[in-house]
């Protein structure tokens, strides 16, 4: 089988916007299942509400699409009632860290098994482009016309305090990487959660003078500071250059987790 | 064999729920409701089921949604204000014609209001809680052995109909300790499968589809939103909206007289007595004490969808009386199908309607 296989062609074309970064990170998911050999009878996605938990609706497997931010409430009720099912959400920031918070940092804190991939744009895009927790300080959206005045979530710092047993972050630059990241979430047992930047030219990068879907994404590969360039500059002493975020593979272990397929 | 056993309702109900084969309780703890909960944690996993505390109502109801579409049927149990964090994702389930079960020990509202008592307040948030037009099941019993027998029949109905089915019970049937009889075996109607080549929201001729659970290749996509018979997003059209939101109400109040389950008494009285739940008992206490009066009674075991044909089962009747722990929620929906006057008579605080305040207010209208 090939990803292509995964794609329900009779729902296309698809609603994301031209230069969405969504449909990249769908393709990486669907390349990463396909190459562990998943099965589509034993394989359930799950998501929320927002532009990003459109993708089950385009991928040929059972499929749950839910209510804004209980993605994870749901995919538990899956996973604890059919432990063989492999089980994939996929969210946003906002439906995942603001109205799904609570759900989020408990289904970590379980270590339920299952993978979460997190498109995160850093804005709400499907309902027009408002703050979201993860919105950078500074930022215009809709609701912070004078620039975001709070300080946004690190959500894998979240995800690994609160329990989880793999953690990653990368973009939606990081094709390769994405795909080895999710591959190895797919195969942990436990909670596994794989952030990634993705550009929201209609929302985010139309407000923050960043027009162009280009420029998005160099902005995302100039200021990605791989996990391990940043442990020798921490290990040297040396200086973190100021805006960048840390990408790689950033937690990995083998806590108890529930939910396991025995 | 039958076993019969002395125990508490909210205790049956679990009971109820593990013979009808329910293997999934999602749920967080609230009073009077939390025995439903303690006795699911402590019994599913003896019969290879899986109970799970979630963080909110919210949650809970998510997962019974999730669990019931892996084909195990799955139930969750609480009160008021879980009641009212529930609401968006039952709203949710009956979209998606998810059949599940959700049993509410009602105690006094608004707000977090009499945790510790009795009341009826919330069966009309049962059948117009969540956003939007749909319609329910909702069963109410008003002894042990009804909280036993109406959780399974709560599960067949919500597999028949692919509806959630509320089991309307109230605090003090949920602590009411009583003598209860376990059949060796009760009757679980599982779903009707899908059809060959049916597609997973296209309805047979009694306007429920086939259920297509997870993990049978039916590759099912479930959606809240407005969705065609393959279950597609389509919402922005009128008409596909507007078949699909009728097909969804009709397949259940089309039902509505077939699937009535009530007791009747008297059916020649002039003055005739409407209930449900725990005033039920103290209705059946005026009868017994005033054989005399003639007074009649009709009580509900199922109060949504409403059976009115019930109402003409008393050709003599010349007022119905709905004692009610709330103030008028039914006895407003009662009147609806009448031309004959409805009294209601509320009691709320949490204590039952005396049956000499019943007989006081009958003789009214002798
Ligand atoms: C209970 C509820 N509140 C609000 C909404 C409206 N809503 C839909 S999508 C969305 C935000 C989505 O943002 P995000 O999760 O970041 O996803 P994106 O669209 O950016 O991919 C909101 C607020 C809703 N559907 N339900
Ligand atoms: S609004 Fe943004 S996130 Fe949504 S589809 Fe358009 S580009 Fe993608």
């Amino acid at each position: 089988m090939s990803f292509e296989d995964w794609f329900r062609h009779d729902r296309l074309p698809h609603i994301f916007c031209a230069g969405c970064g969504n449909g990249s990170i769908i393709n990486c998911a669907l390349t990463a299942i396909d190459s562990l050999g998943w099965e589509k009878d034993n394989t359930v996605f799950v998501s929320g509400i927002g532009c990003s938990s459109r993708a089950p609706g385009y991928i040929t497997a059972d499929s749950l699409h839910t209510t804004h931010g209980r993605a994870l409430a749901f995919a538990t009720g899956v996973k604890m009632a059919k432990q063989d099912f492999n089980v994939v959400v996929f969210t946003g920031d906002g439906d995942l860290s603001a109205i799904g918070g609570n759900h989020f940092i408990h289904s970590a804190r379980r270590n339920i098994d299952m993978t979460v991939i997190c498109m995160n744009n850093q804005i709400y895009g499907m309902t027009g482009g408002q703050g979201s927790p993860c919105t950078p300080s500074g930022a215009l959206s809709t609701t912070t016309p004078y620039g975001m005045d709070e300080n946004p979530f690190d959500l894998c710092e979240l995800a690994a305090a609160a329990g989880a047993n793999f953690v990653a972050r990368w973009t939606s630059y990081h094709v390769k990487e994405l795909t080895r990241s999710i591959t190895l979430g797919l195969q942990k047992p436990g909670f596994s959660f794989i952030e990634v930047f993705v550009q929201c030219p209609t929302n985010f990068g139309r407000r923050n003078k960043l027009r162009d879907v280009e420029s998005m994404i160099s902005v995302m590969r100039d200021h990605a500071l791989i996990k391990e360039k940043y442990d020798r500059l921490v290990a040297e002493g040396k200086p973190i250059p100021p805006d960048m975020f840390v990408v790689g593979n950033l937690t990995n272990r083998n806590l108890p987790a529930l939910g396991v397929k025995k | 064999m039958t076993r019969v056993d002395f125990m508490q309702g909210n205790d049956a109900s679990a009971e109820g729920g593990i013979a009808a084969g329910c293997r999934f309780f999602a749920g967080y703890p609230i009073t009077p409701s939390s025995e439903v909960a303690e006795r699911m944690a402590r019994r599913l996993p003896q019969v290879g089921g899986t109970f799970i505390q979630m963080e909110d109502e919210i949650a809970s109801m998510a997962a019974v949604i999730g669990g019931a579409w892996t084909g195990v049927r799955s139930m969750t149990a609480t009160s008021g204000p879980g009641f009212s964090l529930m609401m968006e994702n039952i709203g949710y389930a009956a979209f998606t014609e998810t059949p599940c079960v959700v049993v509410n020990i009602q105690r006094g509202g608004p707000s977090t209001g009499q945790p510790t008592l009795a009341a009826q307040g919330d069966m009309l948030q049962c059948r117009f809680g969540s956003h939007g037009d749909y319609s329910v099941i909702a069963l109410s019993p008003s002894s042990v052995q009804e909280m036993f027998d109406l959780t399974v029949k709560a599960f067949n109905l919500a597999d028949r109909f692919r509806v959630p089915v509320f089991l309307m019970a109230d605090e003090i049937v949920g602590h009411l300790r009583e003598r209860v009889e376990f059949p060796d075996s009760v009757e679980c109607i599982p779903p009707r499968p899908a059809r060959e080549g049916k597609l997973p929201f296209e309805p047979e001729d009694d306007l429920v589809p086939g259920f297509t659970p997870f993990g049978e290749g039916h590759r099912v996509h479930v959606t809240g939103l407005t969705h065609n018979e393959k279950g597609y997003p389509a919402s922005t059209d009128p008409e596909l909206h507007q078949n699909l939101v009728i097909r969804l109400i009709e397949k259940v109040e089309r039902a509505r007289h077939e699937i009535a389950d009530y007791d009747i008494e008297n059916s020649e009285a002039e003055i005739v007595f409407i209930s449900y739940g725990a005033p039920t008992r103290a209705v059946r206490q005026v009868l017994l004490d005033e054989p005399g009066k003639g007074f009649g009674h009709l009580n509900l075991r199922l109060v949504w969808p409403f059976p009115e044909n019930l109402l003409k089962k008393f050709p003599n009747a010349r007022v119905f009386l709905v004692p009610e722990m709330n103030m008028g929620q039914m006895a407003r929906e009662i009147g609806r199908h009448t031309d004959l006057p409805v009294v209601s008579l509320p009691r709320i605080g949490g204590e039952l309607h005396l049956p000499s305040y019943l007989i006081e207010k009958a003789e009214e209208y002798a």
